[in-house]
């Protein structure tokens, strides 16, 4: 829409992101370090889901409709096993170089515990999902115009922005759980993060017409989460 | 308009073009159309001067020439009015009286101009741009073009000044129009009556002044930018008053010029004459046989010439510049007696509806081409008598004026490329073949020319497309086939049997068939182009009261995007609860993490304490 709606959308979309940045990270090298690491790894695994998907569309007939939409839920749901697949891979990567970490630091055990890590890969994953969530969405509000000439609903923005936060927070809680139940080989931790981050992202590519309903259910989830989380630490 | 104009609430204007509901007349010139560059002034017949007898445009608003300080874009496309009317209708309609609600439908007009106030300015801010910048950025560029030019004796091009032992009648016609939005200017009464009939005639007079040559020359000249106070017209006086061109005013012996003649039919034709230059009693009298030989040329036609009984001025024309410098005998020749028939003089709606031509319906283009409807019959009439008027004023036999006849078919052509389609085939055999094989952006578009002077060679790439099309037309109605190659063509000065300075050379794509490609030649024709920018450039006076000083602004984009707006209270909202969710989770983890220790007590500190 306008600068307002700009900065606007972005507080709300980075806002807890950053304040969690600027007060848990910043301060700390080697979680910065890992944070930026965790956001690389998941944008590994974005670029591996994207890859296939464009293979697969192209070697697909392009007029067929149906089949283009339904290559696209496969896209989908490919990508949200590959994000796991690849937060596994991290955790195996950061659970070798806690060794290292620990040969090199003044006392005996490592500077960073397993559950800071998995905090701060979290984040790291959910920061950089957000971001390519919302980053095209904001170049687009800062014109004139808003969502609505074809038909949508007008409050497309903040309802993006506000998912992009949910989306980011959530990221940071499979985190924690994924690495606790890795730790611990909680299988069922494992598999219900990864049914959750699937039930999400189905969601998401269901058109939904009214925007509160959307929104409910993707509190609903975030509150199941959150106490998990709680429980677990 | 003008209440648009002067009302503070108005952004731009989108002007929906249509053909139905057309007002009975429109015309957005002046009243008085080149009432400052004309010959009437305080010095030269101050009672007839503005317009003070006659009204030539009575119907003129003056539209064209107020500064609107908003956009005003005309749109054409069926499909885009479509999409803009049903955004208005679904989101900003009144429901019940109660004002819309957003989101609201809006549009969003580009169209920065970077010239600014005036010519003087813009030009003055261009020449210091030139003078001081390494990247120099032009603000505007003068309106320029090419006159185009021919005789029935070819004339030696690189021979400048007075020609010895040439004495020369000038038929003269314009060759542009214009309207109140940019490069829109079908112009069909007001230009192309005159561009068809003089280009008839001459097709007509060629071949006998070829068989029994006239004792004088005469000079066939189509002016550009004359809708932009005379800038062709004017040029050419000046190259002649410097001894700048071929001829000089000296060469010329008097001087008729085709007006708007298209809307006769069945009214006769009326020939004026400036009363001031006709005190001079010498004028009068060539004046007066003028008119004679042409009212006798008349009787063998269907037609009737009259002199208008009033003593009135001439009405705009090329020949009042020529008349600023030299009293030249001379007349203008149009289909209205006091003010213009013309209801759409200089506007968008004068086209080929305008000038009734109109064909049957079921016929393929070319058969379009070809079919002669009364339009063509009529003006291939005019055409006829200024032919034999022609050449009877040039000193020709009265006896050969019987084979003096314009050819109906050639005028149904030039008709049909002029105001229906130019890309047809007959002018596609015309033009060079690199024309007519380019892609979209070539002069042979689809649809009629528009007649609007444009910016020139500097900017726009070779001469302007009504201008190509004259001249190749005229080479191909007036010129000879040669057997030259192609490179040849391009290089005639190396040949001995070639003369470059009496003649042009033309490489053209010839005919094409349906089963077989064109087979492009050489034409040999004494065609000239000249170039047609007003004397004030050349004089850096660019607030010169005696020259044409227009110019046109540079700009980067010109285009338009309709969205819908939301409501500045959504758009604060987002804003607010932006802000507030920042400073929330700012609070929320300053506080969480500087008490962590005690909120996060882990399982290390349990106590179990063993007394």
């Amino acid at each position: 829409m306008t600068v307002a709606v700009f900065f606007g959308c972005a507080f709300i979309a980075f806002g807890p992101a950053f304040s969690l940045f600027v007060f848990t990270i910043a301060r700390d090298p080697l979680r910065v370090i890992i944070l930026i690491a965790g956001a690389f790894f998941w944008l590994l695994s974005l670029l591996l889901s994207s890859l296939v998907w464009f293979i697969s569309i192209k070697a697909s007939n392009s007029q067929d409709l149906r089949l283009q939409r339904d290559l696209l839920i496969f896209g989908v749901f490919f990508s949200v096993l590959l994000q796991e697949v690849f937060r596994f891979a991290y955790y195996r990567l950061l659970r070798k170089a806690t060794e290292g970490l620990a040969a090199i630091s003044d006392e005996d055990t490592s500077a960073i515990s397993v559950r800071q890590m998995a905090y701060v890969a979290g984040l790291g994953f959910g920061i950089m999902s957000g971001a390519f969530s919302m980053i095209n969405v904001l170049s687009d509000s800062l014109g004139p115009g808003t969502v609505g000439i074809f038909g949508d609903s007008q409050y497309y923005f903040i309802t993006a922005a506000l998912m992009t936060l949910a989306l980011t927070l959530l990221h940071t809680f499979w985190g924690v759980l994924f690495f606790e139940g890795c730790e611990k080989s909680r299988w069922w931790v494992i598999a219900a993060v990864v049914s959750l981050h699937l039930l999400v992202a189905g969601l998401v590519m269901f058109p939904l017409d009214a925007a509160g309903e959307l929104h409910i259910t993707r509190a609903s989830h975030y509150c199941f989460t959150f106490i998990h989380t709680a429980r677990v630490i | 308009m003008m209440r648009m104009k002067n009302s503070s609430r108005v952004a731009g204007v989108a002007v929906i073009v249509s053909k139905t509901g057309l007002a009975d007349n429109f015309s957005p010139h002046t009243t008085c159309p080149n009432q400052n560059t004309g010959v009437y002034s305080e010095n030269y017949g101050p009672d007839l001067a503005n317009c003070n007898v006659t009204v030539w445009n009575p119907f003129g608003n003056g539209l064209s020439y107020e500064d609107f300080a908003f956009p005003v874009f005309a749109l054409k496309d069926e499909n885009q009015t479509q999409v803009i009317r049903k955004c208005y209708e679904d989101h900003n309609q009144r429901v019940n009286g109660s004002a819309p609600k957003y989101p609201l439908c809006a549009m969003q007009l580009f169209s920065h101009m970077h010239a600014v106030t005036d010519t003087v300015t813009c030009m003055r801010r261009t020449d210091l741009q030139n003078r001081f910048s390494i990247n120099p950025e032009v603000l505007c560029d003068p309106l320029s073009d090419f006159n185009v030019w021919t005789s029935t004796r070819p004339l030696n091009n690189s021979a400048k000044g007075h020609a010895a032992d040439e004495s020369v009648v000038i038929a003269a016609t314009r060759l542009d129009g214009r309207s109140f939005f940019w490069e829109q200017a079908p112009a069909a009464e007001g230009t192309v009556s005159g561009i068809v009939t003089l280009l008839a005639a001459i097709q007509a007079l060629y071949p006998v002044t070829q068989e029994a040559p006239p004792t004088r020359n005469i000079f066939f000249s189509f002016f550009q930018g004359e809708a932009f106070d005379y800038i062709g017209s004017s040029k050419m006086v000046y190259d002649m008053k410097r001894n700048d061109f071929v001829i000089d005013l000296d060469n010329v012996h008097s001087m008729l010029e085709i007006g708007q003649v298209g809307l006769h039919s069945g009214r006769s034709l009326w020939m004026h004459s400036d009363p001031i230059s006709r005190q001079n009693k010498s004028v009068d009298t060539e004046v007066l046989e003028m008119m004679d030989r042409m009212r006798s040329a008349a009787a063998g036609l269907k037609l009737t010439v009259d002199h208008p009984s009033v003593s009135q001025p001439l009405p705009p024309s090329s020949f009042q510049r020529f008349l600023r410098e030299r009293q030249i005998p001379g007349l203008v020749l149009t289909d209205h007696n006091t003010s213009f028939i013309n209801r759409y003089y200089e506007s968008m709606y004068d086209d080929a509806e305008n000038l009734n031509v109109t064909y049957p319906p079921g016929l393929t283009p070319d058969e379009q081409l070809v079919y002669e409807t009364d339009a063509a019959k009529s003006l291939a009439e005019v055409a006829t008598l200024v032919a034999r008027s022609l050449y009877v004023q040039a000193g020709g036999n009265e006896s050969n004026l019987n084979n003096i006849t314009a050819d109906p078919k050639t005028v149904a052509q030039l008709l049909y490329g002029f105001v229906i389609q130019k890309n047809n085939s007959w002018f596609r055999s015309l033009l060079p073949p690199e024309v007519t094989k380019k892609g979209v952006n070539s002069i042979l578009s689809s649809g009629p020319p528009q007649f609007y002077i444009g910016l020139g060679p500097r900017v726009h790439g070779p001469a302007h497309s009504v201008t190509r099309f004259v001249q190749y037309i005229l080479a191909n109605l007036t010129g000879s086939v040669t057997n030259l190659t192609e490179s040849q063509c391009q290089n005639p000065s190396e040949l001995s049997t070639e003369n470059k300075d009496l003649f042009s050379y033309f490489w053209v794509s010839g005919p094409a068939s349906v089963n077989s490609t064109s087979e492009p030649f050489c034409v040999r024709a004494s065609v000239r182009l000249s170039k047609a920018v007003s004397p004030a450039f050349e004089l850096l006076e660019y607030g010169s009261r005696n020259y044409s000083t227009w110019t046109e602004s540079r700009w980067k984009s010109i285009r338009a995007r309709i969205f819908l707006v939301a409501s500045r209270e959504l758009e604060m909202l987002t804003l607010g609860v932006g802000v507030a969710v920042l400073l929330l989770s700012l609070l929320v983890t300053y506080f969480i993490s500087s008490k962590a220790e005690l909120l996060f007590s882990s399982a290390r500190e349990t106590p179990t304490t063993t007394y």
